[in-house]
Formats: C-alpha cells, sequence, structure tokens
C-alpha cells in the first residue's frame, strides 16, 4: 500500500510489463568485438580526447574530459586498443552521428593502478568528495545526464533540507533500478551516506512505486542495518509519471516546484537510485562509471533480463545475449515507450543514459482523425496543461498562444497522446512547436544584436565626423591666426630671412621625426600610448563584448 | 507512416467507439418513444439518417476528404438520431430532410467539418426548422395510451411521403405538457386544474416521463463507460433543479414542480445526449460545471418566460456560444504556477 499523503494531478495507469524482463537474475554481460563510446555523454560542455588512435588502454583510464565546470570524463571500460576516433551513429532524436572512440578488447580487461585510499571514505570532507565524484565522470542515471557534481555544488550553495532518491521507475518495461535496488540495497544507502555528508540535509526520502514490492522490502532491510538517521523510504501509488522530478518531489513532500525554478531552489535535490550506487562506487572502490545495467526487453526479443552492461556495447550485442529477435521488422527503441528514442538500428552503443533497449513490433502510425476537445488530455495531464489548446495552437503555428498556454511547461511525458481517441500524435506537436520557438528566439536575438551593432557604428561614425568637423575648424582658425601673425610680422621685420626660418623649420622636422623614432623603439606595443579618450573608447568596447557573451550564456 | 517519436503506445478509445457509444445509449429511449409513440419515430430515424450520410458523402467528396475515414467515425449518424428524436413525428419529410440539411452543411462542414464547428449541428437543424416551419414543428401527437388510434409503420411512411391525405388523423394531435402547461397558465389557471388534462402522467406527461427515465438510464451507461464525464449533465440538472425548486416553493400553485421540468420536454435527452457533445462543449471541468449550469437555468428561463414551450436547444446554442469566453476563464493552474507561499 503506498503510504505517501499527497498526489498529483492526472497521471496514468499503464499495463507495466515488468514482469518480462524479471524471470531472469541480473547477469553481467560480455565483451562485444568493439566498443564504441561517445566522447561525450553528459548535458553540458563536450569532452576533448586525451588518448588518440592505437594509444592501449586500461580498465578505468581516461579517454576524454573538458575543463569546464559542467562536464563529465569518459573513462575506458576494459582493456584493449583505441583503434578510432570517428563519427558513428548515437542514439538521438534526428538520428545523428557523434564522434566516438573504437575501442578493441583484448581479453584481459586489466584495470588501471588504483592508490590504496590513505584516509577511510568517511572522513573525506566535502571537496575531495566531490572531486571524487566528478573525475569519476558520474552523470544523473535517470535519463537526464547531468554531470552529478556540477549538480551537488550548485545545490550546496542554495542549501538543501530534502534529499529525494528516484526510485520510482515508473515508465512500463523498465526494471533496472528494481533489480538495482533488490540486490545492492547496501551499495545505494553507501552512496546515500555519501550525498548526505555533502548536502548535509535535514531529511533523506526514497521514494518508490508500490508495484516494486521485492525492492521495498530489500530497500527497507538495508536501511535498518545501515546508521543512515532521517531517512524513510516511501512507497508512491504506481502511476506514470510519478518519476518525473517535479512529480515526485509533490508527491513526496506535497511541494510544487514553480515553473520556472529548479528544484535546490526550493531546497529540494533529486538523485536516481543508480547515481547513489555509481557514487558509492566511485568513492569507495575508485571506480569509475564505465557500466550500467540495462534492461533488454519488449515482445521483440527472445529472453528479456538485465545486464551489467559496459558502456559502448552495441545494441546488437545485448539483443544477442537476450536470445535475439523474435519479429522479422523490429522496432528499437532506448528508454521505455513513454519517452524513450527511436534507434535507428542496432550498431549504436549503450551510453550512460540507457537505461532499456526496448524491442517492438514496427507499428504504423495510425492517421489521426480530427480533435473532438473531448477533454481526455486534459484530464491526465500531469502538469495540468490543456493539451488540446496547445495542439491547437500548435498546429496552426499560432506559437505565442501556444507559449501563453504554457506549452515550455510540458514535461513530453506522452500521456495526452496515449488517451487520444483520434489518435493525435500530440507530443508531435508540442515538440515541433517547441523547436520552431526556439528557432524564432535565435533569430530574433541575433538580428537585436546585429541591429544594436549597426546602430552603434552608426552612432560611432556621426561621432567622429562632428569631432573630425571640429578639429578641422580649430585648425583652420589656428593657421589664420598664424598668418595673420606671419603677416603682422613681415610688415614689422619687412623680408631679412625668409631663409634661415625655412631651413629652422627643417631642422624642426627632422628633429619631430627622430623623437618619434625614439618613441616607437621604447614602446613598440600600439596600445602603449594611448590617450585617455582612446583608452576609454577601448574600456567601451570591452564592456560591450562581455555584455554581449553574458547574453549568449 | 512509421512512428519515431515516443510515444509509442496506441490509445485503446477511439472517436468511433465513442460515438458507437452513444448511439449504443440511445437505443433504450428509443425504444420507449416507439412504445409510448408509434412508429412515428422510425420514419423520421430512417429519413434522418439517411439523408445525413447522404450530405455528409456529398460534402466529404466536394472536400475532396477520405470518405471511409470519416464516414466511418458515425458523427452523421449521431446528429441524425438526435436531430430525428428533437422534431415531431409524422412529419413531411422534406422537413427532416431540409433540416439534416441544414445541420450538416451549415452547422458541421462550413465550419470544417467535424471538430471544428462552435454550435451542435443537430440543434441548428432543428432551430433552423423551428423559426422557419413554425406549424409543422409544433404538431405534435398524443401518446398511444391515451390516443383513440395509431398509425402502422407503412402508414407512417405514406404519411411522411405524402402518398395520403394529411388531414385524416388531425384528431390524434395534442399539444405537448410543456406545451400546455404554457398555454394554460397564461390563462390563468392553476396547477391541479392543468394536470386535469389526460396529457398528464404521474409526473410529468404520460409517455414523456418514461422516455426521460430511459435518457437517463442510456445517460449513466455513457458516463460508466467513460464516454462522457458527469460533470455537463449534472450541472444542467442542477441548473434546472435549483432554479426550477426556489420558484416552486414561492407558488406551488401557479408554477410546475422540478420534477415536473426535469421530466418533461428535452432536458434528460439535453442533460446526457446533446450538451455533452465534446465538440461543442467546454473542455475544462470547471467550464463543464458552468456550461452545463447555464444550459439547465436558461432551459427553465425560456420555458417560464420565452415565447417557445422548450428551450433546450436555444439554452445548448447560447451557451455553444459562450464556451470559448468559458474556456478561456477556467483554465486551470498549470503545474508549479503560484505555488503555496508556505515552503
Amino acid at each position: 500500500m503506498p503510504d505517501s499523503v499527497y498526489s498529483f494531478h492526472g497521471g496514468l495507469h499503464l499495463d507495466d510489463h515488468k514482469s518480462e524482463s524479471l524471470t531472469q537474475p541480473l547477469q553481467i554481460a560480455s565483451f562485444a568485438d568493439e566498443l564504441i563510446l561517445k566522447v561525450s555523454q553528459h548535458i553540458g560542455e563536450p569532452n576533448t580526447p586525451v588518448v588518440t588512435i592505437g594509444d592501449k588502454v586500461k580498465r578505468g583510464q581516461l579517454l576524454a574530459e573538458s575543463s569546464a565546470l559542467v562536464s563529465a570524463p569518459v573513462h575506458a571500460p576494459t582493456s584493449g586498443t583505441v583503434k578510432a576516433i570517428e563519427s558513428r551513429y548515437i542514439a538521438h532524436a534526428s538520428g545523428q552521428k557523434a564522434e566516438c572512440f573504437i575501442i578493441v578488447p583484448d581479453g584481459k580487461d586489466e584495470s588501471i593502478e588504483v592508490g590504496k585510499r590513505s584516509t577511510e571514505s568517511t572522513a573525506l570532507d566535502k571537496t575531495a568528495l566531490l572531486e571524487q565524484i566528478r573525475s569519476a565522470g558520474i552523470v544523473g542515471l535517470g535519463g537526464a545526464v547531468f554531470p552529478t557534481a556540477a549538480k551537488l555544488t550548485t545545490a550546496n550553495q542554495h542549501g538543501i533540507k530534502t534529499l529525494i532518491i528516484n526510485g520510482a521507475e515508473c515508465e512500463p518495461y523498465i526494471t533496472c533500478d528494481d533489480l538495482l535496488m533488490r540486490n545492492y540495497a547496501a551499495i545505494i544507502f553507501k552512496g546515500i551516506s555519501y550525498l548526505q555528508a555533502i548536502l548535509q540535509p535535514e531529511k533523506t526520502i526514497i521514494g518508490i512505486e508500490d508495484n516494486k514490492s521485492v525492492a521495498i522490502k530489500a530497500m527497507q532491510q538495508a536501511l535498518s542495518e545501515s546508521s543512515l538517521t532521517n531517512t524513510t523510504v516511501s512507497i508512491i501509488p504506481t502511476l506514470y509519471p510519478s518519476g518525473g522530478e517535479k512529480q515526485l518531489i509533490k508527491l513526496l513532500t506535497g511541494l510544487e516546484v514553480h515553473s520556472s525554478q529548479l528544484s535546490f531552489e526550493i531546497g529540494i535535490l533529486c538523485q536516481n537510485v543508480g547515481t547513489c550506487a555509481a557514487i558509492s562506487q566511485a568513492i569507495d572502490k575508485s571506480r569509475p562509471l564505465t557500466s550500467r545495467i540495462v534492461t533488454v526487453t519488449g515482445p521483440g526479443v527472445k529472453n528479456p533480463g538485465n545486464w551489467f552492461t559496459p558502456l559502448g556495447t552495441p545494441v546488437s550485442h545485448l539483443i544477442k545475449l537476450a536470445g535475439g529477435y523474435t519479429i522479422e521488422e523490429p522496432k528499437l527503441i532506448m528508454g521505455g515507450p513513454m519517452m524513450g528514442l527511436t534507434l535507428e538500428s542496432d550498431q549504436i552503443p549503450v551510453v550512460k543514459a540507457t537505461n532499456t533497449i526496448l524491442v517492438m513490433d514496427q507499428q504504423e502510425q495510425e492517421i489521426a482523425q480530427e480533435c473532438i476537445r473531448c477533454g481526455r488530455c486534459t484530464e491526465v495531464c500531469p502538469v495540468q496543461l490543456l493539451p488540446q489548446q496547445l495542439y491547437w495552437y500548435s498546429r496552426t503555428q499560432q506559437f505565442n498562444m501556444a507559449e501563453s498556454y504554457h506549452l515550455f511547461d510540458c514535461i513530453e511525458c506522452g500521456c495526452c497522446s496515449a488517451v487520444c481517441p483520434s489518435h493525435i500524435p500530440l507530443v508531435q506537436y508540442y515538440r515541433f512547436a517547441k523547436g520552431e520557438i526556439w528557432e524564432q528566439r535565435r533569430k530574433t536575438y541575433k538580428s537585436d544584436r546585429s541591429r544594436k551593432r549597426h546602430e552603434f557604428r552608426d552612432a560611432r561614425i556621426a561621432k567622429q565626423k562632428i569631432l573630425d568637423e571640429e578639429k578641422r575648424k580649430l585648425k583652420r582658425e589656428a593657421l589664420a591666426k598664424k598668418k595673420a601673425a606671419e603677416k603682422a610680422a613681415k610688415e614689422k621685420t619687412g623680408d631679412k630671412a625668409p631663409t634661415s626660418q625655412s631651413a629652422d623649420a627643417v631642422q624642426e622636422a627632422l628633429e619631430r621625426v627622430k623623437a618619434r623614432k625614439k618613441a616607437e623603439q621604447i614602446d613598440p606595443e600600439n596600445t602603449g600610448n594611448l590617450t585617455p579618450d582612446q583608452q576609454r573608447q577601448i574600456d567601451e568596447a570591452d564592456a560591450r563584448r562581455s555584455q554581449n557573451k553574458m547574453d549568449d550564456a | 507512416m512509421k512512428n519515431y517519436s515516443s510515444p509509442y503506445v496506441t490509445p485503446s478509445a477511439s472517436t468511433n467507439r465513442l460515438m458507437l457509444n452513444v448511439i449504443i445509449a440511445l437505443i433504450p429511449g428509443t425504444i420507449a418513444y416507439i412504445w409510448y409513440f408509434g412508429m412515428g419515430l422510425i420514419v423520421n430515424l430512417v429519413l434522418a439518417i439517411s439523408s445525413a450520410l447522404l450530405f455528409e458523402t456529398v460534402i466529404l467528396l466536394l472536400r475532396k476528404r477520405p470518405l471511409k475515414a470519416y464516414l466511418s467515425d458515425y458523427s452523421a449518424i449521431v446528429t441524425a438520431w438526435l436531430f430525428a428524436l428533437c422534431i415531431p413525428m409524422h412529419s413531411p419529410w422534406w422537413l427532416v430532410v431540409v433540416g439534416i440539411g441544414f445541420a450538416m452543411i451549415a452547422g458541421k462542414h462550413l465550419y470544417g467539418g467535424i471538430g471544428f464547428n462552435p454550435f451542435n449541428p443537430a440543434m441548428v437543424g432543428y432551430v433552423v426548422l423551428l423559426i422557419s416551419f413554425p406549424v409543422e414543428m409544433t404538431t405534435w401527437y398524443l401518446p398511444l395510451q391515451i390516443s383513440p388510434d395509431s398509425l402502422t409503420l407503412v402508414q407512417a411512411f405514406s404519411y411522411s411521403l405524402g402518398l395520403v391525405d394529411i388531414h385524416q388523423w388531425d384528431t390524434l394531435t395534442s399539444a405537448t405538457p410543456l406545451d400546455q402547461y404554457k398555454t394554460s397558465l397564461s390563462l390563468n389557471m392553476m396547477i391541479s386544474e392543468i394536470r386535469q388534462s389526460p396529457v398528464f402522467g404521474s409526473f410529468a406527461g404520460v409517455g414523456w416521463e418514461w422516455i426521460a427515465n430511459w435518457w437517463f438510464i442510456g445517460g449513466i451507461y455513457l458516463i460508466f463507460t467513460k464516454t462522457i464525464r458527469w460533470h455537463i449533465p449534472v450541472a444542467v440538472i442542477l441548473g434546472m433543479l435549483i432554479l426550477s425548486f426556489s420558484f416552486y416553493i414561492a407558488d406551488p400553485d401557479s408554477i410546475a414542480s422540478p420534477g415536473f421540468h426535469l421530466f418533461s420536454g428535452g432536458l434528460m435527452l439535453g442533460a446526457f445526449f446533446i450538451a455533452t457533445d465534446p465538440v461543442t462543449a467546454s473542455t475544462t471541468v470547471k467550464g463543464r460545471l458552468i456550461y452545463g449550469f447555464m444550459i439547465g437555468a436558461l432551459v427553465y428561463i425560456i420555458r417560464s418566460w420565452g415565447g417557445y414551450p422548450d428551450g433546450v436547444a436555444f439554452a445548448v446554442l447560447l451557451a455553444n456560444m459562450s464556451v470559448p469566453l468559458i474556456d478561456y476563464y477556467t483554465q486551470p493552474r498549470v503545474f508549479g504556477m503560484n505555488p503555496p507561499e508556505d515552503h
């Protein structure tokens, strides 16, 4: 029985299809003939490779990293040779390619040397723990793949009152977190203890859906055996999308994270159970994140199950381990049936975000009928949007209206599409509208910036003209005065020494040139001898540049 | 086309199934109608449905739309069925065809077809007839229980097609209970006197009251199968009950009881089958309650102070007109918008 007292609007009771992949115990996947490791497997700044083609690598060796805060390094899952660094197809909504390491395992699976830790890991301070998490390449394994160390650092600045551990696993078919909780509850709690050491939360709540009774028992058992305080396992009802971050927070605490906020801004941080286990591995065993549990399931695969899978394993290898396809034209999905990505081929590799490979029948998309405004979508929307209005405005490309109906609050959970009696692919329309709006914003931003630059340039030229004009005027006046003075002098002295005067002028000019040359020798930098006016102009330009950079960010 | 983007689940519900549910729910009430009023309804149904399908097909062809996909959604049949239930029996055939034609062409397809019409097409057709052909539209027949004679199916058809003398059965016509009640009240008669008329049954009109019960049962089926939600019918009934009850307790001698109002005329049919047409109704929860209440209240207002004995059609059309406004002002609070301050 669920023991949470709060609820969220809408949601769907789906056929969970979890039992299929739970018939086999957790297994360890063998190494494929070649591993395809994406260079960047996180959200944030891209990585740069630190090994080159032909290098021999060992398990745990750093392959790519970035110096940026929001990044996570990638490590070798086994020992072998870097055969190539090239573009390969990856899991991507538009079927794109990305830079990947191709590693041929040597079969020895040698590990890099791991120095014995001098201090007890529990005695490590926050900074050391965070560095350990960062260098292990840990990212949010719930699917967002945001670098964990960066998330924890930012969260710490805000102060975390409640730490929420996400074990909901609400999408159908997926069982990797379920099995992880069943088999490695103690390791998860070890990871939680490090999170608590970093964040010092007042309480910690682990949310698990009530269809995972074995996992719940294992977790409760492990909790009672651990020394953790102010930590509870909370059973939540099985209702998709209870594992959505904001939905889970509402379920467990009754708090709503504001549309414009991130959860840590109200003192709450969510971590997936898989991430907790990875943190424990990184800190206790200095093991970077190089493998994860992947569920291989669906009606199109012979023996569904869960495998400890080295990152970079091609999907085809996992399918082989699961007994192969059972259907002619399989449709491959990375993730669940509600939010997963379509895979174009089974040569695509497992990445840190891969929780499931779902093999389904290739179904023809039905021809959608017209919306009859029945409102079922409204009833199930967990964000309480009006999906039929969003559809109407997205379809007719009235994007301003779609935005005013809170298009960007849509979490693309797919509930509306799953109940639509007219079988309209609603979420596709929302993705389209979001894409169009982003594109428009980019264009507006660009043209605004060019306009600003242009206006500034015009103003500068106009100003320069006025200044030049004034200078000329002054020069003319000075010249006129000089001439008048000369004339007066001439009149006074008569025509006595014109030659000596011109000789003086030549001498003066020569000296001026000499002086200038000397000055140039001393200070060859063209920014060295600036007038205050020039310096001010340079400062202004610098300020504008940094402002633009900030706008870009 | 293959489905490349999530979700990959196919909804179990379909528009066709929803429309079919409506037709199933209409059957008990329709049988009761025939039981109490005779074969005339069958004629209406046959004429209305066949002409609706004909109009739909022709317009779809003109609009170059796929015939099968649109004809199989049953929406034309539902419109025709509801329309047939609203107009008097033994109407001339052209009356049915004109009404349906208006419903399908002006009420539905000129707006863009299913899903785009702001007004309930059946009600559009009905109101056009009511205004244009008042005589034909107010010639009602007595329920069989108190009628001296009844027509066979063949007679009903010949009558409708104008093959037999129209005036032959004039003695069978009568005012509807609502009509009778309205005219009598204008003659300052007491409710108790009015109820002496044979057209009145135990709490509403003879026949009518039981048909209304069957609409109610059909409506429960619709709610049970989740074809419709409870909000609109409950709000319609509440709107009618609250208004009729407040006036009734003030003057029970000259004002009809809430029970009479609920089970007379088109109220039950309207509450469960007409007001709930999703295309023309409000889509938000609050909006549906307001929309339904508005219809219930308007029906009472039109019956009591308007020029027509019943007002379901007008009430529904007026409420349809207000839907964009209602929907705009009853948008639910989006998750994460102005959360409670205490955190």
